[in-house]
């Protein structure tokens, strides 16, 4: 693994409620214009046997996502990671968080930066 | 350095901002007089750091360029969105003289007092109106359908409210010692996450479910709590009263019920009169007996026994009182009667609703019925968490009262992890829910007495301080039995959110003499009032909150232009309107309300937020073990009979039906066969968005960029039959309106039924009407009607009517 690419967000979709705190504390954050920032929340609805289906939020963080350096730099955590209402997103070594996934179903890593 | 000007400061979310029932700590950072950042608390219990959509896009809030900054008087015509700035101080005297004007020639009862939803708000909104005389504060949803019918409801069987156990009341959550977490929770149509109402925090649901709560939901539409439930009971929209009815059929036939509650705390012994149907009451067995107590049949001396309503017990305590059975009984007339318990009545009731019944009525499957049911009534402990879907229905008490019984007799009441008593923190009162009474208060109870719809319907008499808002708005076009001249709209959209049926609101208004609006933006309903005085934030105003636990301040950390506090604003008002207002100061004022708490507005606000000690009225458990609800300090009840009550004296009393059961509301497929040929789709509304609260936040950038439009929910089934596209516009119509919403095809909406967004209006359209900022474009309650409430004038068909649905023909729509 490259050095530049040691941190990472993992995400516990399972527990991602779409409250949106993460997308919009980004763009507190960093100043973007509405229809900008470093994540994005997708909804996911997922047709499953016997008429059910299964809904989902998935953050997605984007091409402008910085990973918090000047945060993260001061020891704080990423703006989106601090004000998610659910605490589904951990910041950390790509190493670490993929040691934490294997704890738990229905995890993502992502690795923007 | 230029952070070092900074300074962070911190405070408690409350409206206005955020617009929802406040409460979190967060930290402002602000520098020169701006807000640059606003962050989560995490010291604060409440949030532990975490913070929503909508309180973290204050900077777009707070700063805007189209936030109303100093008061003004109408120029032109109402509507036409011609505005003279005007100091403070011409805009106080103009209101004085004009509202002095309208008390002198009417009566004080002349003015109505508008607000919206539960913020920082009816305290002071209650202070102006009070100071000024006028008992009408009118909350204006039809059927006041959101929140305090519940709270009446519950009033009337169990005296205090109680809410689902998150450890919300301890400093330490869910590290205290005394908690646990709830093995069941049931949340019965709520889409919580989305806006923490009912001053609650959403997320709570999520970290209990992390520790391994199950979830039962009970909703039409597949919300993110359906996804992960154990149990999704998709009911058809206004039957919830059977599904109830259901639950507690499976309780009683499968014995799952709590014995010793029943006997001991409930009045399921008392004997009704087969005779006359009504309680039997010691009046009825002594000449001079007192009618307020009860009699029970005791097995051990085979007699009548009384129940001392005053004492809380029985005349005879050793005496075997019997829940079951049927007993003659000699009245002080001579005349020999034959009664029956209030649980054999209760039991009859229910088992009118054997599950293929309450099937064929909501649509569920029975198995599933009786499997939720069994899980939650084995669960120890199980919480209940229901939303605003059960306020908006006409028969909302027969439904809340079979909640409050399925908790009650699964012994979940009180309990850690259960429904706990909801009290205020120190008893500290300044927004008086129903059944509560603070310090703000009318002069004298003969004030009240022109009150609306309060000599009628009794809940509001004895509960809920409110006018009848149906029977405000029919008032004010028929003026009997006296004219109303005068409306106060403070935060409140009676026109963009509030009023079903906007276009009679939007006539009634008209008729009005004197309408002032106190809000932070301009809106549909400000662009109709002759003055509009620009609020404060929750970052621009000190105050407080004493809604249940914590008690906690909201500090001033900043001023914009003219804006002031809206009690400060009701304040200056209440002692020009009032000779006798005793205090000088709002100061003055909050130290008096936070007086049983033992600490001044100051010494509170240096702790930030204050828990109640261990073994106060405001902190868990097992209050009415304790003797820790009732004034007289008795274990019981705060009830008439000082118990719980399965059978309802007051609705007895008031010739409502004492029981829980089901009546079809007015506008379903069922009730209205004739309709449903032609409107053969049921139309709900109301589905909560994380980017709004209600009406509001719609120019915010941020916030509009996640919900951009007004999006009606169609199964794609259904939409293919209407030969509907994703993303098309739309029209809904019945038989009242129509409107236009753009169409978003999922499946978390059943075929038979679409979900309207609410409370849409365009703050980027034109102001003047006949746009109103295009307020009649999209706004669903134009299909929703007035004066359908409920027998006791609560609740009403909010969230179930009917409609058809079409595709916009091009040149119909012009948002893009």
């Amino acid at each position: 693994m490259s050095k530049k690419h040691e941190y990472g967000l993992l995400i516990d979709y399972e527990y991602c409620t779409g409250c949106y705190s993460c997308q919009v504390a980004c763009a507190q954050e960093y100043n973007w214009p509405a229809g900008m920032g470093g994540i994005r929340v997708n909804e996911i609805i997922q047709k499953l046997p016997k008429g059910k289906h299964y809904l989902t939020y998935l953050p997605f963080p984007t091409e402008l996502c910085v990973l918090c350096k000047p945060r993260t730099k001061k020891g704080l955590p990423p703006a989106c990671v601090k004000h998610c209402m659910s605490g589904c997103m951990t910041y950390g070594a790509v190493e670490d968080l993929a040691k934490e996934m294997t704890k738990k179903p229905r995890m993502v890593l992502w690795v923007p930066k | 350095m230029a952070t070092s000007k900074t300074t962070i400061h911190k405070t408690t979310t409350w409206s206005p901002g955020p617009g929802c029932h406040g409460g979190c700590g967060v930290l402002a950072h602000v520098k020169d007089g701006k807000l640059l950042k606003i962050e989560g608390d995490p010291d604060h219990p409440m949030n532990q750091g975490r913070l929503c959509a909508r309180a973290l896009a204050m900077t777009q809030y707070i700063d805007h360029p189209d936030r109303l900054r100093y008061p003004a008087k109408r120029a032109g015509k109402r509507g036409e969105n011609k505005w003279e700035r005007i100091s403070w101080g011409e805009a106080f005297d103009l209101i004085e003289a004009k509202m002095k004007k309208i008390r002198k020639e009417h009566g004080p009862e002349s003015m109505i007092f508008n607000v919206g939803t539960g913020r920082d708000i009816y305290a002071w909104v209650c202070m102006l109106a009070y100071a000024y005389g006028s008992p009408n504060v009118m909350f204006g949803l039809t059927g006041q359908a959101c929140y305090g019918p519940r709270l009446a409801s519950v009033a009337t069987v169990q005296g205090d409210f109680s809410v689902f156990d998150a450890a919300q009341w301890f400093p330490e959550r869910f590290d205290h010692p005394g908690y646990e977490v709830p093995e069941c929770m049931i949340i019965w149509g709520y889409n919580i996450h989305a806006t923490c109402p009912d001053n609650l925090f959403g997320h709570w649901i999520t970290d209990l479910m992390k520790k391994g709560t199950k979830i039962i939901c009970i909703d039409p539409r597949l919300s993110w709590f359906g996804s992960r439930a154990k149990y999704h009971l998709r009911l058809r929209p206004g039957t919830d009263s059977a599904l109830i009815m259901g639950f507690l059929n499976v309780i009683i036939t499968e014995e799952l019920y709590d014995k010793n509650f029943l006997e001991k705390w409930t009045n399921g012994a008392h004997l009704i009169r087969n005779d006359t149907s009504k309680l039997l009451r010691e009046s009825d067995l002594v000449e001079n007996g007192a009618p307020k107590n009860f009699v029970a049949w005791d097995s051990t001396g085979n007699t009548t026994i009384v129940w001392d309503a005053a004492q809380v017990a029985y005349r005879d305590i050793k005496a075997t009182p019997c829940v079951s059975g049927e007993y003659t009984v000699e009245l002080w007339t001579g005349e020999r009667i034959v009664c029956h318990t209030a649980w054999d009545e209760f039991c009859n009731e229910v088992n009118k609703y054997p599950l293929e019944t309450v099937e064929k009525i909501t649509g569920v499957p029975a198995d599933d019925i009786k499997k939720s049911a069994t899980f939650y009534a084995k669960a120890k402990p199980a919480a209940v968490h229901w939303g605003v879907a059960v306020d908006m229905t006409p028969a909302i008490t027969p439904l809340v009262t079979g909640i409050s019984a399925l908790w009650a007799l699964t012994g979940n009441l009180d309990i850690p992890g259960g429904n706990v008593f909801a009290r205020f923190a120190f008893d500290v009162v300044s927004y008086a829910l129903p059944g509560t009474k603070g310090p703000i208060k009318l002069k004298t109870e003969e004030m009240d007495k022109p009150r609306i719809g309060a000599d009628k319907f009794m809940p509001l008499n004895k509960f809920y301080w409110r006018c009848q808002t149906d029977m405000t708005l029919d008032q004010i076009f028929t003026e009997k039995p006296y004219p109303i001249k005068g409306m106060w709209i403070q935060t409140a959209g009676i026109m963009q959110g509030l009023g079903m049926d906007p276009k009679k609101w939007r006539s009634a208004l008209d008729k009005l003499d004197f309408i002032v609006a106190v809000d932070v933006f301009h809106t549909p309903t400000t662009q109709l009032a002759d003055v509009v005085l620009p609020a404060g934030t929750f970052l621009e105003k000190d105050s407080f909150r004493s809604w249940w636990v914590p008690l906690q301040t909201i500090n001033k950390v900043m001023k914009v232009d003219e804006c002031l506090p809206d009690m400060e604003i009701n304040f200056e008002l209440a002692k020009r309107f009032d000779p006798d207002f005793k205090f000088e100061t709002l100061y003055d004022l909050y130290d008096d309300i936070l007086k049983p708490s033992g600490m001044t507005f100051k010494e509170l606000q240096e702790k930030g937020w204050a828990y109640p000690p261990e073994g106060s009225s405001s902190c868990p458990y097992h209050r009415y073990e304790k003797g820790l609800l009732r004034p007289d300090k008795k274990p019981g009840f705060r009830t008439p009979t000082g118990l719980f009550e399965l059978y309802s004296t007051l609705r007895e009393e008031w010739d409502l039906e004492p029981m829980p059961h089901h009546e079809e509301p007015p506008f379903t497929p069922v009730s209205r066969p004739d309709l449903a040929k032609e409107y053969p789709l049921i139309l709900s509304t109301g589905r909560r968005s994380p980017a709004f609260f209600h009406t509001e936040h719609r120019n915010i950038p941020w916030l509009r960029d996640i919900d951009p439009d007004p999006i009606l929910e169609i199964h794609p089934e259904t939409a293919e039959q209407n030969k509907i596209g994703n993303g098309e516009w739309v029209w809904i119509e019945n038989w009242m309106g129509r409107a236009r919403f753009k169409a978003k095809l999922t499946p978390v909406v059943p075929e038979w039924m679409v979900m309207a967004a609410h409370g849409w209006w365009f703050p980027e359209k034109k102001a003047a009407e006949p746009s109103l900022y295009g307020m009649w474009e999209s706004n669903v309650n134009q299909m929703i009607p007035m004066n359908e409430y409920g027998k006791d004038g609560m609740g009403a068909p909010i969230k179930h009517s009917m409609c058809k649905i079409y595709k916009c023909q091009p040149g119909e729509v012009t948002h893009e």
